[in-house]
């Protein structure tokens, strides 16, 4: 039952881009089409499970019982990044299919704050194994929701009059923040 | 000369981030809910900016090019680590407030950005001046969102009270909605301004 609130809480309550600002780069960058940010969703929550379950694993048993707390930021950042440089070798030998789906999202997730911060996260809320894989699992569902909703609504954005010094980048985030207000509605769920 | 001095002032204005270079969007938008905090992360991605752009500058010729992203995160997380022990020792208070947006300097993407498109090609001087430059036109956006967003938000600014008693803060500037809007406005504000002065306005 803790579980399905912590889930219902990272996608909604503290949804990681529209509560805690997480992503935001991809998430302006990506989101002028639907199509392509399904697929960066996509990739963010293959990659940033896997990243957050690496990063947990390695804090746990490998930092903490040698007094290396203070290596976390560098060895984190490397974990993430060969990381997606393997998971881009084995997707392209073993599954071509998801590799023509995700492969050219895969370098920009490197950058993307949004997984290195779901596995700091994860590390400051004290998280057991099994909160941890489920708070990174629904985190980056939420970025998901986020970004596919974004989309839509920039579809539409971009045949709608809007004033010529707002286009762009303004809008976007003008849009963002009228979404993340209404998110601020699911904040009595949880609590 | 005149290189020295375009490379100095450039972040001040022709590619003045998070608004004319739109990266580096996270921190401009979760630390500014104060003055205080959004120059504490300005200051902080300044010196991690100056010292990455002079030590990629100073190997560029060392680092092959196939590996030279990892190289460049490498370089960019240990001064990230430095900045990190730097404040929770002499800055605890400011440390527990900016929280993990500090190891997320790391992801910050004007250091690997300027690394890329400066540091990688150019003599380590200018590339340190560059990275004062866009870091401290970075500071001065983030100082101005966080005074925009404390004033209207908590009717203080650095902490100090500028408002009288009757005044109703207009919480939503210091919640998260009010940093998107804050930030879109303010982005349109100078676009807006960019026409009136005739510049042509590069952005997507």
């Amino acid at each position: 039952m803790d579980l399905v609130l912590l889930a219902i809480s990272a996608i909604f309550v503290n949804n990681i881009l529209l509560a805690q600002y997480l992503g935001n780069c991809p998430f302006c960058g990506v989101s002028k089409k639907l199509s392509t940010s399904l697929g960066m969703g996509a990739a963010v929550i293959f990659v940033a499970t896997l990243a957050s379950i690496f990063t947990w694993l390695v804090y746990y048993y490998l930092l903490e019982p040698l007094g290396l707390k203070y290596m976390q930021t560098l060895v984190f950042i490397l974990i993430i990044a060969s990381l997606v440089q393997f998971v881009e070798i084995f997707l392209k030998k073993f599954s071509k299919p998801l590799y023509n789906a995700l492969g050219i999202y895969l370098p920009l997730i490197t950058t993307n704050c949004a997984v290195m911060g779901i596995a700091l996260l994860n590390i400051k809320h004290e998280f057991g194994f099994w909160e941890m894989v489920v708070f990174s699992i629904s985190s980056a569902a939420g970025f998901t929701l986020a970004i596919i909703l974004f989309a839509s609504i920039r579809e539409r954005l971009f045949i709608s009059h809007v004033p010529s010094f707002m286009k762009g980048t303004a809008i976007a985030l003008v849009t963002a923040g009228i979404m993340s207000l209404s998110f601020m509605g699911f904040s009595g769920m949880v609590n | 000369m005149s290189r020295f001095l375009s490379v100095l002032l450039h972040g001040f204005w022709k590619d003045l981030p998070p608004f004319r270079l739109v990266l580096g969007l996270c921190p401009a938008l979760a630390v500014t809910a104060s003055a205080n905090n959004g120059l504490g992360m300005g200051m902080s991605v300044t010196f991690v900016l100056i010292f990455s752009n002079l030590v990629i500058s100073l190997l560029r010729n060392v680092i092959p090019n196939k590996v030279r992203i990892a190289s460049y995160i490498v370089i960019i997380a240990t001064l990230v680590v430095i900045v990190e022990m730097i404040l929770q020792a002499y800055f605890f208070g400011l440390s527990q407030q900016l929280g993990i947006y500090i190891p997320l300097i790391v992801v910050n993407c004007i250091i690997l950005g300027r690394a890329e498109a400066f540091a990688s090609r150019n003599t380590p001087f200018l590339s340190a001046v560059d990275g004062l430059s866009i870091g401290l036109g970075f500071t001065m956006s983030l100082t101005v969102v966080g005074s925009i967003r404390e004033m209207l938000g908590a009717g203080t600014w650095f902490g100090m009270s500028l408002a009288s008693a009757e005044f109703e803060p207009f919480a939503f500037m210091i919640k998260a909605p009010g940093a998107f809007i804050c930030l879109g406005l303010l982005l349109g504000l100078m676009n807006a301004f960019s026409h009136w002065r005739g510049e042509n306005v590069i952005q997507k």
